[in-house]
């Protein structure tokens, strides 16, 4: 049948139309092999550097080294924040073939929450390929050995062990010391901390002497540059350095001291402030209760935090750097210098102390904490028996100005520590404050309040301490300080204002008579601290009274009727040898309600300071002399 | 001396000897050449895998044979048979849309008992050049409009089962191949240029029937960045291979992003990125130049063949061999979107050098079955 059709056809010319279309092919053949060449060309010759310097990037790979946080020892070399391994289990993704058939089998040797799952889930997301996830972070050492010995069974499942910061003290430091908690990006803004030495950190010191020491602490970063297969396998090393440790902090604080401070609060709120005069060295930095700073390394759990935060106790409130308390009756012996300063007053006037002062006949009557008042009193026995109405008249007379500018030297309404973030400012009220504030004047009966540390002002338990200080130093000011050397350099902190001052009287025989009319408080038959008689060394203190409501005109409160969250405050501030103090003690319990508690806590600080005189139950907090 | 030399090898490759065993030497030596080159390629690609090598070399071994086996068959022979062999192809892609197996998600294989799994598709990409050079053995050239129509329909079956299993390479492949034939046959520029124009028509329509990972390679291919740890670290890695290959190249080993695992599929559809790496733009000119020689002969020999049926299916066999040729290597180097074509004899695996091997002997076949022989 195809025979028949042949006959007709032409066959020269059906050669020569398929002969064309293949010259056609060929020619479009060499056009797109022209294409390719082009591009090879393009890649291999214009584009080379590029992609030369892509290849490197893949294949080299720089290994962050974390360098090893510095240790924070207390003032006798005890270490009170270290670095100790932890194990992790963590997974890698990419070699996890049945991510179900791994939790079931992980389920039984060990609890994996699913909030645990959930943050892996999370982690894996954002990473680079085939580098590991943590599942579960801080394994206790059964689980670390239940999962070794099963370790062969999976792949992509490893334990790697990581150096993270242990404080082994516990509560009474957590304040002092702070913590350190994982990196995220708020951390970077307000601090001037570079970045770059943080690639392979996982922490970074949230509070404290952690915070604050922060970039001392971290140390740099070493790298290793490595060839590393697309699988993550490292193939060889290219060079490397090691990282430098952080640098060690060695603080003023007596462990020992701090302790005992922290056991002496019991089940009281409140702070203690120790200070070596000396120094302005803090020997103890208590704020009660405390809490387990070891909580917040490993991340701490949202029941625990929400115990922490809703605890009525405010454990996570640093009482010491930032609670305002009225400075009540501690107040005293500085007004009398500023009357003394101004001209209000002098050693030997007397004025009638009645059970209350008005400013006016018919006024309100400011009250006398003595119903009877104290009769005729001078300045002297003013601060011995704590003279409400005395200081009423002086600070009325007086007026806010000349109050505030003197008491500002000593450290009221600014900050004070040296290093530490986060110190309240507290409130020296003056007339400029109040009218910005509330668009009001300053009333005379406003100066009467703050006469005896009321009405506005607001001190925090440092800077009692610190304006203290500077009394048992006569004039001298010492800012507050935690630190007293970086490594084994001692720090030194410029030599300004608001490190060391001295505060000149226009006589300085005052000092010596204040500190005379303190020593009286103690020793005096009708003084405020009198249950300190009796001490080998020479105590000079002033007790308070903080009052948390105001009471009416002739009210008088039952203490028994009052829930003891509305007692009263109780204060002591005190420093010993009196001649020539070594150590500067604060102390507030809230709604202590009388002195005797704060008064007996220092006594028995001053013992321990001054005599060694420690309980033997914190032998374990004393480092052995080598 | 060098004409010497030349005139003396040609007088070789025209010998006796080459008519008798009905092969063409210059076509063998070339693949020999594609064939040992590959195989150095290969180790390196591997990961210095001496398994991967012999099994390599197995199948090559197997191709040449294929070959040569094939190119005894004289060529009538073969148009008798094709489309009896189509039409039976055709049923064996019918019957792996129904009873296939494979692997993600696609279905492509036949299983055997106790013989093994094999692949229908890659056949078809014999026979349909075929069997479209036997329908216009007997017709005239150029094809009329109902010609053209019967041809369309003749490929259009095949191509669209294999589009189905899914595997877009090989259906691309099977259809170029049978629209060479059309082509060579003579169809109007006309019907080309429309057919051009028509192309983003069909292009949406495609686009339309395209499975998700399909639909993915094209989109990674217009923006590979978008997802650079995703579907677009292939042509990233790939790229990046190439590039920094050079002019010279790195060595061989010593290419980093093939032996570091970077390039994916290294050793089978990627594997010119090895070559580049390691061996430079120069190995890429080397390789694209015997490429060109291949089908340069090919082309000479489909010029010279005594009758349609030879000029249709050889043209067209070179042609689609090119295509393997082009669409790889504008794959790797990141002109064309990612399909799953090899590079021809060099990429590791599969049918497909086999099915290259045999239409090499195909050509042979043509070339050196002839009443008058060519001196």
């Amino acid at each position: 049948m195809a025979s028949g059709q042949q006959y007709f056809r032409d066959y020269k010319k059906e050669q020569t139309i398929t002969k064309h279309r293949l010259i056609f092919a060929t020619a479009f053949v060499l056009f797109l092999m022209l294409l390719l060449v082009l591009r090879l060309f393009y890649l291999q010759v214009i584009e080379y550097e590029r992609y030369r310097t892509k290849a490197d990037e893949n294949r080299l790979m720089i290994l962050s080294q974390p360098p090893s946080r510095g240790i924070i020892y207390d003032r006798n070399g005890l270490v009170l924040a270290d670095n100790r391994p932890i194990h992790s289990l963590t997974l890698i993704p990419e070699h996890i073939d049945d991510l179900e058939v791994l939790k079931t089998e992980l389920a039984q040797l060990i609890d994996i929450s699913d909030d645990e799952w959930k943050t892996y889930e999370k982690g894996s997301a954002y990473r680079r390929p085939y580098q590991s996830v943590t599942l579960k972070s801080n394994l206790t050492d059964k689980e670390w050995a239940r999962l070794s010995v099963n370790l062969y069974k999976w792949e992509g499942v490893r334990v790697e062990a990581q150096l993270t910061r242990y404080y082994p003290y516990g509560e009474a430091f957590s304040h002092a010391i702070g913590y350190v908690g994982r990196i995220t990006k708020d951390d970077f803004q307000d601090k001037t901390l570079n970045k770059d030495n943080y690639l392979g950190s996982l922490f970074i010191g949230k509070t404290g002497i952690e915070d604050f020491y922060e970039e001392e602490l971290h140390g740099t970063p070493g790298y290793r540059k490595v060839e590393v297969s697309a699988s993550g396998r490292i193939m060889a090393e290219i060079e490397q350095e090691n990282p430098t440790t952080g640098k060690d902090i060695h603080l003023h604080l007596d462990a020992r001291l701090q302790q005992y401070a922290y056991d002496l609060m019991g089940k009281y709120n409140g702070s203690v402030i120790v200070m070596d005069p000396e120094t302005g060295g803090l020997l103890a930095f208590v704020s009660n209760p405390g809490f387990d700073s070891n909580l917040f390394v490993r991340g701490v759990n949202s029941s625990d935090y929400d115990k922490l935060r809703n605890s009525k106790r405010l454990p996570l409130f640093n009482r010491a750097l930032k609670g305002g308390y009225p400075p009540a009756s501690t107040i005293k012996p500085f007004m009398a210098l500023a009357g003394l300063e101004n001209g209000f007053a002098t050693w030997s006037e007397s004025y009638y102390a009645a059970g209350f002062y008005q400013i006016n006949p018919n006024g309100r009557r400011y009250r006398d904490w003595r119903r009877d008042g104290h009769g005729w009193v001078d300045l002297e026995r003013s601060i011995i028996e704590s003279v409400d109405t005395y200081y009423y008249q002086l600070a009325h007379k007086m007026g806010i100005t000349p109050i505030h500018d003197f008491l500002y030297q000593f450290g009221y309404g600014k900050k004070n520590i040296l290093d530490l973030n986060g110190e309240s400012r507290g409130l020296l009220p003056s007339n400029e404050w109040k009218k910005a504030k509330y668009g009001e004047p300053w009333y005379p009966g406003d100066s009467v309040n703050v006469g005896i540390g009321q009405g506005f002002m607001v001190a925090t338990p440092l800077q009692i301490a610190s304006a203290i200080t500077a009394i048992a130093n006569r004039g001298t000011w010492r800012a507050p300080r935690m630190a007293q050397k970086i490594g084994e350099q001692d720090i030194e902190w410029p030599a300004d204002d608001n490190n060391e001052k001295k505060i000149t009287l226009k006589n300085e025989a005052h000092w010596e008579r204040v500190v005379k009319a303190m020593r009286k408080v103690i020793t005096d038959s009708r003084g405020t601290a009198r249950r300190l008689r009796g001490t080998r060394y020479k105590i000079a203190g002033k007790t308070g009274t903080g009052q948390l409501f105001s009471l009416q005109d002739d009210e008088e409160y039952e203490v028994e009727n009052l829930d003891t969250k509305l007692h009263d405050h109780a204060y002591f501030t005190a420093f010993a040898p009196a001649d020539k103090p070594k150590i500067v003690v604060f102390s507030i319990f809230e709604n202590g309600n009388t002195s005797g508690l704060p008064a007996d806590l220092a006594k028995k600080l001053f013992d321990a300071y001054l005599y060694d005189r420690f309980p033997k139950k914190y032998n374990y907090l004393k480092v052995s002399s080598q | 001396m060098n004409d010497n030399l030349y005139l003396r090898l040609r007088a070789f490759a025209n010998s006796r000897f080459w008519q008798f065993v009905h092969t063409d030497f210059f076509l063998l030596l070339l693949l020999v050449c594609l064939s040992v080159g590959g195989l150095v390629i290969l180790y390196s690609a591997s990961g210095q895998s001496d398994e991967v090598v012999e099994r390599q070399v197995i199948r090559i071994v197997l191709g040449f044979f294929a070959c040569l086996v094939l190119a005894q068959v004289p060529p009538k022979y073969m148009r008798r048979a094709s489309p009896l062999l189509y039409v039976g192809v055709l049923g064996l892609l019918i019957l792996v849309l129904f009873f296939g197996v494979g692997a993600k998600g696609a279905q492509r294989w036949l299983e055997i008992p106790g013989i093994g799994r094999f692949q229908p598709s890659e056949l078809m990409k014999i026979m349909m050049p075929m069997v479209v050079a036997w329908y216009f053995s007997s017709r005239h050239l150029p094809p009329s409009f109902k010609n053209i129509f019967v041809v369309l329909v003749m490929v259009l079956i095949p191509v669209l089962a294999i589009a189905r299993q899914p595997d877009l390479g090989t259906a691309l492949l099977v259809c170029v191949s049978g629209l060479f034939v059309l082509f060579l046959a003579g169809l109007s520029w006309r019907y080309i240029l429309g057919a051009l124009l028509a192309a983003p028509i069909v292009g949406f329509f495609l686009w339309q029937v395209m499975h998700a990972y399909q639909k993915q390679r094209v989109l990674t291919f217009l923006n590979p960045e978008s997802d650079p740890l995703g579907a677009g670290w292939n042509i990233i890695q790939s790229k990046t291979a190439i590039g920094s290959g050079g002019i010279e190249g790195k060595g061989w080993l010593n290419g980093t992003q093939a032996q570091l695992e970077y390039l994916p599929e290294s050793h089978t559809d990627f594997i010119i990125a090895v070559l580049a790496e390691e061996f430079g733009m120069f190995g890429c000119l080397m390789l694209l130049l015997t490429y060109f020689l291949i089908i340069a002969r090919g082309l000479y020999i489909a010029s010279i063949a005594e009758d349609n049926y030879g000029r249709l299916l050889a043209g067209s066999l070179t042609l689609t061999f090119f295509v393997y040729v082009f669409v790889n290597i504008g794959m790797v180097s990141g002109i064309l979107p990612v399909v799953g074509v090899p590079l021809p004899l060099v990429s590791y695996g599969g049918t497909s050098i086999i099915t290259i091997m045999s239409t090499f002997g195909i050509l042979m076949s043509i070339h050196t079955h002839k009443k008058r022989v060519r001196r």
